[in-house]
């Protein structure tokens, strides 16, 4: 469980965050929803800490990650897993290397027990037999699909993943999604997507975070949003007419009732 | 107040780049692919430069010496002392800015903007000590061992040149070699290496590990590093000869 209160960060005069609190549940997928500028990523980054924020308090499991030092980071972010927007592969290293770096780093198994370890998470993502591939030579889904299994290669706690499906065509989008959600389920870990796909809100939203200019407006499940009322979320959520008449029409299913359509 | 912006990032950079390494074995293969890297992928521009410095030294300073009254070792004597004093550490130096430092920057800038610097970060790896520490060690090992073959090949090309446009014969040219040689030089140049190697690793790296922005930032932080490193080896080659000689 990731759990932070009154998270404030500006950037100059810019307050990107005004003191947002939340809590992100473990063995659920938690998403962090929004429109650009509204400060996704910069939560994501402090709550890593690949930024420091200016107020409030994040921790992980009852424990302080803001008061801790730098040391102990460094600890708690080897049960750390992130997945970049960009895939952030190794460029020079193989796609088995890639997945082998952290067991490499932090790890003192023999070779045969890390390949094993690397070959059962390309299992896992579907990218068996692709061991010995350049990022260069790969498509942006099995880069997606690589990032993961290195993410989740040391079997992390906490997985955060910076727009998963940006770039991906929407079934590779939903094949990415499963797999989040099916590995947040099967290694029980606390999952946090930043996302701006409308699919994975509604699919695998267990817990949605909704921010508009750098304040929580909104919180709920991917089931609450067909029934909130709030104006932003919905402008938001449902902003072309296809997406309206789905969220009638799934109000309608919900009723029991048989949507009547235009 | 940008200069001691700038100044005060790079030594907090220096400072961080201390720490223990998570994984010792994993340095060290990171330290010698640096090696390798920077000091066989620079052989062969150091090598064409230090052998047409000599020649040219020797032809040059030939062309000045008219007078009958000065002996012909002379040449070789001043061919030695210019390339171990100046051409071998400082020009190679800057050429190697150029090759190292574009590459430093551009390698760091483009892991900067890729988001790999702060994956390995998310790791929990210092990427100061791992990515940087081992370009510079590897700058301060590879470096000065380039000089020495500057040095050595630049006298060799001295030598060539000499006896190719009979200006003098290699014996004569051996002889003024050994003549009023001072062993010192060698030192001097060796300490003017050791500071141009930190400088043409450490300035290109502080510049492509706080890249922002896409690629265009890559090319200008690569240029940059470059033209910095540059001055500051000219202004490090003025210090320490008026310091050390």
């Amino acid at each position: 469980m990731i759990e932070f209160n009154n998270i404030k960060k500006s950037f100059g005069d810019k307050v990107v965050l005004d003191g947002i609190s939340h809590v992100m549940e473990t063995g659920k997928t938690n998403l962090i929803i929004g429109t650009s500028g509204s400060g996704k990523t910069v939560l994501q980054k402090c709550l890593v800490g690949l930024l420091e924020p200016d107020a409030g308090e994040i921790k992980y499991d009852q424990v302080s990650f803001t008061e801790m030092n730098e040391e102990d980071r460094k600890l708690l972010r080897q049960n750390i897993g992130m997945l970049f927007q960009g895939s952030a592969l190794f460029d020079s290293m193989t796609v088995e290397e890639n997945v082998r770096f952290p067991l490499d780093m932090f790890t003192h198994d023999s070779i045969a027990n890390k390949l094993h370890r690397v070959n059962e998470v390309l299992a896992k993502v579907n990218l068996t037999g692709s061991n010995k591939k350049f990022p260069a030579e790969i498509s942006g889904g099995m880069k997606k699909r690589v990032g993961i299994a290195r993410a989740i290669v040391l079997k992390p706690k906490y997985l955060f993943c910076d727009e998963p499906n940006s770039g991906l065509d929407p079934k590779t989008s939903m094949v990415i999604d499963q797999l989040i959600k099916d590995i947040t389920i099967e290694y029980n870990i606390t999952t946090v997507i930043n996302t701006h796909d409308m699919n994975s809100v509604m699919e695998i939203g267990d817990n949605i975070l909704y921010l508009v200019n750098g304040k929580k407006e909104w919180s709920g499940t991917s089931k609450d949003i067909i029934f909130s009322e709030n104006k932003l979320l919905n402008e938001f959520i449902f902003a072309s007419e296809f997406l309206q008449d789905a969220k009638q029409m799934r109000m309608y299913e919900a009723k029991g009732k048989s949507f009547p359509g235009k | 107040m940008n200069f001691l912006y700038h100044f005060g990032k790079y030594i907090l950079m220096l400072k961080r780049m201390f720490s223990k390494p998570e994984n010792a074995k994993l340095y060290w293969k990171e330290f010698m692919h640096q090696c390798a890297d920077i000091g066989i992928g620079s052989l062969g521009i150091v090598t064409i430069i230090s052998l047409f410095m000599g020649a040219v030294s020797a032809v040059q300073t030939a062309y000045q010496l008219v007078s009958p009254l000065i002996a012909k070792t002379t040449i070789a004597q001043i061919v030695r002392d210019t390339v171990i004093l100046e051409f071998a550490p400082t020009l190679v130096c800057i050429v190697l800015a150029g090759v190292i430092g574009s590459k430093i920057a551009s390698e760091l800038g483009n892991m900067r903007v890729s988001e790999q610097i702060d994956a390995l970060e998310i790791m929990g790896i210092n990427t100061r000590t791992y990515l940087i520490m081992p370009k510079i060690a590897a700058a301060l090992v590879t470096i000065p061992m380039m000089v020495i073959l500057a040095m050595v090949l630049g006298i060799y090309g001295g030598r060539l040149a000499g006896a190719a446009s009979n200006i003098l014969s290699t014996d004569t040219y051996d002889r003024g070699l050994m003549e009023n040689f001072m062993p010192y030089n060698i030192t001097f140049a060796l300490v003017k290496a050791y500071t141009f190697a930190f400088i043409i690793s450490s300035i290109p790296a502080y510049f492509g590990y706080h890249v922002q922005g896409g690629a265009l930032e890559i090319g200008r932080s690569s240029t940059k590093s470059v033209v910095v490193s540059c001055i500051l080896i000219l202004l490090a080659d003025y210090m320490l000869a008026a310091l050390l000689l």
